[in-house]
């Protein structure tokens, strides 16, 4: 790490707070674009989904744990259970997984 | 009557707030493995009160990023705030003093705009400064105490929570990808060009912060330009015309 540390959190905590403050200190009225309304509700799902693969198959100790995990959260998922449901069992299959696979090596 | 506003945001906040802990708590302890000290990563989670932005932003603090891409990244993540900001700068009350506006701004999450947005009429700031007080303290917390126990916990367990936060993230993007084709291509569209980032060999030379930015207006660009959203509800005009 080259960089300061506190540095860069007041940098994303100052962009961070300018992107949601100025549109509730400047903005009165509502916008009516539809191409940039329409851009900003699939941007969170863009960028999460960006974030995710491939990187999750790199977030635990073996790539065959971390797609197991990855498997349980989507099937819990698409069953529409809770985020820390989802978080917590993606935890336990990986765990799980990762036993397994040490028992066999 | 703020104060019952604030007991009302108070009791809507409890939910947020647990949820805030455990997802924090991995978020510390990745913190903690990337090398930050428990009052950076604690500090980093009061200041910035978000788990994708600060996911990225944790990256590219270890890869040693610039600081210009550092405040792009955010940027491009974050902008999502911008929209919500804008329907709760309609939702409050209107003859609230300035400083109510500069305060609630720091609290809009996903989660806390999604409680503030479904209230029924004019918001007072003081129910969202309630659900802010269950929810703050959750998110800073957990990162403390993932910080402090990323150090103490042994390897196997942080391999296993090392995908918590992702998770995390499959958790908000599948359900609404069932239920509308639109979102689904957005996110199949963002993780396959994602992958090439990885693999493709000229391609891997863009860093990971730039690979988000470009893949996220890419992906989100094409799909607002080919199925725009008709209204606030989210829905795509192809389904309201379905109606």
């Amino acid at each position: 790490m080259s960089h300061n540390v506190y540095l860069y959190i007041l940098v994303m905590a100052g962009v961070t707070y300018l992107i949601r403050m100025l549109p509730l200190a400047l903005v009165k009225k509502e916008i009516t674009s539809p191409f940039l309304l329409s851009f900003l509700y699939y941007v969170p799902y863009a960028c999460l989904a960006a974030m995710t693969f491939p990187a999750i198959l790199f977030s635990t100790s073996y790539v065959a744990s971390a797609v197991i995990g990855f498997a349980a959260a989507l099937l819990l998922a698409f069953r529409n259970k809770s985020l820390v449901t989802v978080a917590v069992f993606a935890c336990g299959a990986v765990f799980a997984a990762e036993r397994v696979i040490e028992l066999l090596m | 009557m703020n104060r019952e506003s604030f007991r009302r945001g108070i009791h809507d906040g409890i939910p947020i707030g647990l949820g805030y802990l455990a997802v924090a708590f991995s978020f510390g302890m990745l913190a903690a493995a990337g090398g930050l000290s428990v009052g950076q990563a604690t500090l980093l989670s009061l200041l910035n009160l978000t788990s994708a932005g600060q996911a990225a932003g944790l990256n590219l603090i270890i890869a040693g990023s610039s600081y210009l891409e550092m405040a792009l990244t955010q940027l491009t993540i974050n902008l999502r705030y911008c929209l919500m900001s804008f329907s709760v700068s309609q939702k409050l009350e209107r003859d609230i003093a300035p400083w109510h506006r500069y305060l609630v701004a720091y609290g809009i999450t996903d989660e806390i705009f999604g409680v503030t947005a479904s209230q029924k009429g004019k918001v007072s700031p003081w129910y969202t400064y309630g659900v802010m007080a269950m929810a703050v303290p959750g998110w800073t917390l957990g990162t403390a105490l993932g910080a402090v126990s990323g150090s103490l916990l042994p390897s196997f367990m942080t391999s296993a929570l090392g995908i918590a936060l992702y998770g995390m993230f499959v958790a908000v993007i599948i359900p609404p990808a069932r239920e509308n084709r639109a979102v689904l291509a957005v996110v199949l569209g963002a993780m396959a060009m994602s992958t090439l980032f990885r693999v493709i060999p000229p391609l891997k030379q863009v860093s990971a912060g730039f690979v988000i930015i470009i893949v996220t207006v890419a992906t989100a660009g094409i799909a607002a330009a080919v199925c725009p959203v008709a209204g606030e509800n989210g829905k795509t005009a192809g389904e309201e015309e379905q109606e």
